[in-house]
């Protein structure tokens, strides 16, 4: 197998781009956001070539590259992605310029540290979505904290360092055990070569009793969660993305959620399937209680920032119950979703973002009509309200349609429940804006703001574009989905037939007599390969 | 019988460490006040001379002088280890004792016998020799602590340190004493066929507990670690440096050789107390850290700390868990002592700038001193990517690994004990991330609010910090050489 190193080079290319704005003078701050713009949006362009070299129709890693890194215990260098990570990278790739863009004039005070510290989080955002060795991706992993936690803690809000703390021992907490787990893992199938790993309990050379996996298992997922964050681990959230400086909200929201939920998908699911399956329902109420209680919570925010925090809540709370319910609609429909929040809370984020820089403030009250001096402005705010709350056609429509009618199939009273939030979606995002937009000016300052910028309105209309094509032309995202996601749940099929309580719902047909919509194409094709009658298309990795 | 002359060469680092002291102590009064400068290079040229006198000793591996000293795998990296530590110690040194008017040749002597001592520590083949190494550095650094001798607090850590170390050595020799009376002899292998026997009994419990007391105060492990903080924070900082890296290592080395060699057979007996003296330390650290404000302290605090990490490894009982304990110690000597030489620099005149506090805005004053010294800490703390992780990383690892072969013997208390271990650990690195970051907010988080003049960095402290500094990333990305080396003397202990 030839070698493409066109991972590697998106992973080291940010680093490298940040070493060259090292070397630039202190306060040569033109230069050093042009040259890290040019490195991101160089990035951007190199990532659209993975869609080329891409094979959709396998659901096994792709693009792998492979090296012998530390020898003793064998430790490799091993990347590849399949259908859920090539999204994700995409979507780091292509907000990361968004991410220096709208922190182009509001970044004062040490300026090419800022933007160093936004390249190097793009190379371990990168590096955790295409690692295929359990050590790499944890090296990444914990190494990403890091530049989030400079983000926060230097060019944060008023209680910066209380909410970098928080950040990051919760994250850390959660993932040392983790670690332990990956030893404990190693020691079990001699290995951190994940696709190794997966063969081996797959063809049950190794045997994982049911307590060590439940343990596994939780280590893992703990680590997850709090990333996500799911209900009750998700304190530092609120807190980190409002004192954090929009670039960083915009990534920590936009991507840095995402690896919770992806390392569930790439790790909890095809590792530890029995593990999942038994504890699935109780993760499944607390999601739905996440959806529900983020959802509440951020109706009676009165601070803009914090209020779109806990949206992330609510919508990670679908992503989580569309990987737990296990039906392959749902999945697609997670991984979906993931995107479509990445853009749109993203969106949210730039456009709150754009605010603060205005008025230096986040409370909803010190504003109120922003309509009239700022008509762009509040109509592309709209549109991204909208693709935030799920509108038909917008992106983010179909992943929680896709969520709810493959959870649906499955356990109806857990979509039903979920559904609420869809509604209350609408609740708090439509009355934020009616307050924030509409109605009189009421505070004097706000009557000579003004418009959006030809830069801003440049963010914001991307933005909306994006959401607009990913609601319209989701199979071309799903198609590339597919093949992984019934793989993934053909993996958990293969391991469970070893199971006592094998009588899974696998034969289940899935029923699909939805109307056509946006969704449809992509639901049609779900449909046709049912994972009882996937073709072995792994066997020929 | 005269010994061959292989001998000499077997004990060339210590020889060479033990010329250059008595060198310069008979050269030191002849040289003019301003002139002692010189007297710093003639200890650091000393050091490298006797790193590179390690490869002589290399070529002829054995046992010397009739198996008194062994010169083997082990020894060899456990003495590049320790040397290595001294020799950027003293280099470290330099502006330290200028800046301080405490320019005076002795203080190389002193360091250079302290690290012969730390020599013989780790090749010691039986248990008098290992007696001498430990008094040899034990009183070289009682000195080296009080060295600052206008500070009141320095006096107290050389009082405290010799007071409480002198019961240390004591305990060292009643435990020497009773092994001895139990088996006849006090060489190792003498020790493993003596415990081999059934019969052996109370008397020789007793001397491994009185051996653990001795070398329990020496690695700074939980209970006999209450000296370290006010030592740590009395004594002028690159001595501390030295203290925390030189003889931890050094007596890490003599008592995996003790443990493992000479009551390796019966690791049952000393399992738990290595088992409940790694708990006490990582707790008593990280707790006691948390509330630490001097620099200094807390760094001493987090000493104990990482004293409970290796002996996490050391617990697992393998020769995985050997070369766990002997990568950790490489790499926790190069962090910690990069960490106490900014400490040192940054101290400024009459070590005022110890306060967390006082850090407030380093990073806009000095950018480059304060990102090496977050990087030490994000070693300590064990972020990926540098050796502190990699450290924990095996010693994290050897336990586990352990515990499966212990489950396929059927003992399942132990197996589970090992697993609690781990977690433990893991979970209080997570305590020790807090204190570390705190000073990581302090240097960027917050604005100057003391004014300290930014203090020019000299060469030789920009060297130091940059060897460290390297090594400590290389070992986290690159440890293969280093690890495979710790394999070799892992193996090498039988």
């Amino acid at each position: 197998m030839g070698q493409n190193h066109l991972l590697s080079v998106l992973i080291f290319l940010p680093l490298v781009g940040s070493l060259a704005v090292l070397l630039l003078g202190r306060d040569d701050h033109e230069w050093v956001r042009r040259l890290a713009l040019a490195t991101s949006i160089a990035e951007f362009v190199i990532s659209l070539f993975l869609l080329r070299g891409f094979d959709m129709g396998s659901g096994a890693y792709q693009l792998e590259e492979f090296h012998r890194w530390i020898s003793s215990p064998p430790i490799h260098y091993h990347l590849g992605i399949d259908g859920i990570s090539l999204f994700l990278v995409l979507l780091s790739t292509f907000l990361t310029p968004f991410a220096i863009l709208c922190s182009w004039t509001s970044i004062h005070v040490r300026v090419k540290e800022f933007f160093i510290m936004l390249l190097v989080l793009e190379t371990g955002m990168i590096g955790v979505f295409v690692a295929l060795d359990l050590f790499l991706f944890f090296l990444f992993w914990e190494v990403m904290l890091l530049p989030m936690y400079f983000l926060i803690g230097i060019w944060g809000h008023d209680r910066k360092i209380y909410a970098a703390l928080k950040f990051i021992l919760y994250t850390m907490a959660g993932s040392i055990l983790m670690l332990v787990a990956i030893v404990w893992l190693y020691g079990l199938t001699g290995s951190f070569d994940l696709p190794e790993i997966q063969m081996k309990l797959q063809r049950s050379i190794v045997m994982l009793p049911a307590g060590t996996e439940l343990l596994l298992f939780g280590a893992f997922f703990l680590a997850f969660a709090i990333k996500v964050p799911i209900f009750p681990v998700h304190t530092w959230l609120p807190d980190a993305h409002t004192e954090a400086p929009t670039a960083g909200s915009v990534i920590l929201a936009g991507v840095l959620l995402k690896m919770g939920t992806y390392g569930m998908l790439r790790f909890c699911l095809p590792l530890f399937p029995d593990a999942a399956h038994r504890m699935a329902p109780y993760i499944a109420v607390l999601a739905i209680i996440g959806i529900i209680y983020g959802a509440l919570v951020a109706t009676v925010q009165h601070d803009l920032k914090r209020l779109v925090a806990y949206t992330s809540i609510s919508h990670l709370g679908f992503v989580v119950l569309g990987i737990f319910a296990f039906s392959n609609i749902s999945i697609q429909g997670a991984i979906y979703q993931m995107l479509s929040h990445g853009i749109s809370t993203g969106g949210l984020f730039l456009a709150v973002g754009m605010l603060y820089d205005r008025r230096h403030t986040h409370e909803i009250k010190e504003f109120g009509g922003l309509a009239t001096p700022m008509p762009v402005f509040a109509s592309l705010f709209l549109f991204i309200c909208f693709s935030s709350l799920a509108l038909p056609l917008l992106n983010g429509f179909v992943g929680e349609f896709l969520i709810l009618t493959g959870t649906w199939q499955r356990h109806a009273s857990w979509a039903a429940w979920a559904a609420t939030g869809s509604i209350l979606s609408a609740v708090y995002l439509l009355w934020a804006y009616q307050r924030v937009v509409w109605g009189e000016v009421t505070v004097e300052k706000n009557k000579t703001l003004p418009d959006a910028s030809t830069r801003e309105r440049l963010i914001l209309a991307l933005i909306c574009l994006l959401a607009l094509f990913m609601g319209v032309a989701s199979p071309l995202f799903t198609r590339r989905m597919e093949a992984t996601s019934q793989n993934l749940l053909q993996q958990m099929q293969r391991n469970r037939a070893y199971d006592a309580r094998g009588a899974a719902p696998a034969g289940m047909p899935e029923h699909c007599d939805m109307p056509a919509m946006a969704a449809a194409p992509a639901l049609a094709s779900a449909q046709v390969a049912r994972h009882d009658s996937v073709p072995e298309r792994r066997a020929q990795n | 019988m005269r010994p061959p002359i292989e001998d000499v060469f077997r004990l060339a680092p210590e020889i060479v460490l033990c010329f250059t002291g008595i060198l310069i102590m008979l050269v030191d009064p002849f040289v003019s006040a301003k002139n002692k400068k010189f007297m710093g290079w003639v200890g650091f040229a000393g050091a490298v001379v006797a790193l590179a006198s390690i490869f002589e000793a290399a070529r002829h591996q054995g046992a010397a002088y009739g198996g008194l000293i062994l010169t083997d795998h082990f020894s060899l990296y456990m003495h590049a280890v320790v040397i290595g530590a001294a020799a950027l110690a003293i280099l470290g040194s330099f502006t330290y004792l200028e800046r301080e008017k405490l320019v005076r040749g002795e203080y190389y002597s002193l360091i250079l016998f302290a690290t012969a001592g730390m020599g013989i520590l780790c090749g010691a083949g039986e248990l008098v020799t290992a007696f001498i190494g430990l008094e040899m550095s034990s009183i070289s650094s009682y000195i080296l602590a009080g060295f600052r001798r206008d500070a009141i607090k320095s006096n107290e850590a050389s009082l405290k340190y010799f007071l409480l170390g002198s019961f240390a050595t004591a305990f060292f020799l009643y435990g020497t004493a009773m092994v001895y009376g139990a088996t006849g002899t006090t060489r190792f292998e003498g020790i493993e066929n003596a415990v081999a026997r059934p019969g052996a009994g109370t008397l020789l419990v007793l001397g491994l507990v009185l051996l653990f007391a001795g070398l329990g105060f020496k690695i700074v492990a939980a209970p006999f670690q209450i000296y370290a903080p006010d030592v740590y924070e009395g004594a002028p900082t690159p001595v501390s440096a030295l203290l925390a890296s030189g003889p931890k290592a050094a007596t890490f080395a003599v008592m995996l050789r003790i443990f493992y060699v000479a009551f390796g057979g019966s690791n049952s007996i000393w399992y738990w107390a290595i088992w409940i003296a790694a708990v006490l330390s990582m707790c008593v650290g990280n707790f006691g850290a948390l509330v630490q404000t001097n620099v200094k302290r807390m760094l001493a605090y987090s000493s104990i700390a990482h004293a409970g990490y290796i002996l996490v490894a050391f617990a697992a009982s393998t020769k995985l868990g050997i070369a766990a304990v002997l990568f950790y110690l490489a790499a926790y000597a190069l962090m910690k002592l990069g960490a106490f030489v900014a400490v040192a620099h940054l101290g400024g005149a009459g070590e005022k700038r110890l306060d967390i506090k006082d850090y407030a805005g380093l990073s806009t004053q000095q950018p480059w001193l304060a990102a090496c010294f977050a990087l030490f800490l994000f070693s300590l703390l064990g972020i990926p990517g540098t050796g502190g992780f990699l450290g924990k990383f095996y010693a994290f690892q050897a336990p586990l690994l352990a515990a499966r072969e212990v489950t396929a013997m059927a003992s399942p208390h132990v197996a589970s004990s090992l697993v609690w271990l781990v977690i433990i650990a893991a979970l209080n690195s997570v305590v020790g991330a807090y204190y570390y970051l705190r000073v990581i907010v302090s240097m960027y988080f917050w604005e100057a609010q003391k004014e300290f003049a930014p203090l020019e960095v000299s060469p030789s402290v920009t060297f130091v910090l940059m060897i460290a500094a390297a090594g400590t990333i290389y070992l986290g990305l690159f440890p293969n050489q280093v690890m495979s080396f710790a394999q070799l003397s892992a193996l090498s202990l039988h």
